[in-house]
């Protein structure tokens, strides 16, 4: 009999608010999403200094992956296989922008690596794969809007195949002053069946 | 030379984004990778780029850049060598 797999936890940060599993972690009237997110990360306790030298998108997704990755409660002493798809819209249009402004004037010409470094979206996939010690599978697609099917395809490939033992997917999108993170582990244990429609039904929760 | 040092900690704290540090965690003999400030090989290329920009200086040997970068002190006097700006 085939084995079945389970959402066993899910996190959105959207509007200057985090939710784990559908319930209010925090929230700030601070709207600007760079004080927002600052703040959010010093609440939750996330000591980690490299979480302020990244870009929107990084943080935006390091710290919905952190948020349930400690959830999850893991065993630090045992190597752990969690592969991890994300999927967006504007890829990483927010430092593509940032980067091309710094070399648009030939008079004043100095291109930030630190910058540079992240004009690509699945940057934000290495961050979370450096600080949780992932040496997985992975992969970053770009959607016109939310493709829940896609991602329940690779989760279930990738869980069926065995070449991990959990997946962490979802949605990460960044650009101008609109963000959105869902994003949720799947596996075997759990209470939410892992289908197209349960992770569309949780990713609407906090669409209004 | 006092004035360069503070300056020089300032634009570190500022262009690395080392949010936990303020300019009096800095000594002027602090290693700046390593144990020190923990930076990398990014923060070492940010660092060259900010010598260029703000100082005139082009780094062209690589490790040049490994002595140079070994403390703010060290820095502080290699830019006052070489500036253009």
């Amino acid at each position: 009999m085939d084995k079945t797999y389970h959402i066993s936890s899910y996190c959105q940060i959207k509007n200057s608010r985090i939710s784990l599993d559908g319930k209010l972690l925090f929230s700030s009237s601070i709207q600007e999403f760079q004080p927002f997110i600052k703040s959010a990360a010093q609440h939750l306790n996330t000591k980690y200094p490299k979480f302020y030298k990244m870009d929107n998108l990084s943080k935006l997704a390091f710290l919905a992956a952190d948020i349930l990755l400690k959830n999850a409660e893991l065993d630090s002493n045992t190597e752990h296989n969690i592969a991890i798809v994300l999927s967006n819209k504007a890829s990483s249009l927010d430092t593509d922008r940032t980067y091309q402004a710094s070399i648009s004037d030939t008079e004043n010409f100095f291109p930030s690596p630190s910058v540079f470094v992240y004009t690509l979206p699945n940057i934000c996939i290495g961050e979370i794969s450096i600080k949780h010690q992932l040496h997985s599978e992975n992969c970053f697609f770009i959607f016109d809007s939310f493709n829940a099917d896609h991602l329940w395809i690779n989760a279930q490939s990738l869980l069926k195949q065995q070449k991990a033992e959990k997946v962490l997917c979802g949605w990460v999108d960044f650009d101008d002053k609109n963000y959105e993170a869902f994003l949720y582990l799947v596996e075997e244990n759990g209470i939410i069946a892992h289908n197209p429609n349960e992770i569309k039904r949780l990713f609407k929760t906090w669409q209004t | 030379m006092a004035d360069l040092r503070q300056e020089l900690k300032e634009k570190i704290i500022e262009q690395l984004n080392l949010e936990e540090f303020t300019v009096a965690d800095i000594a002027d003999d602090d290693a700046l990778f390593g144990d020190g400030l923990g930076l990398d090989s990014i923060d070492a290329l940010e660092l060259i780029v900010m010598l260029d920009k703000d100082y005139g200086i082009q780094l062209t040997d690589p490790k040049e850049g490994k002595e140079i970068f070994k403390s703010i002190a060290i820095l502080a006097d290699y830019i006052t060598d070489n500036r253009a700006k």
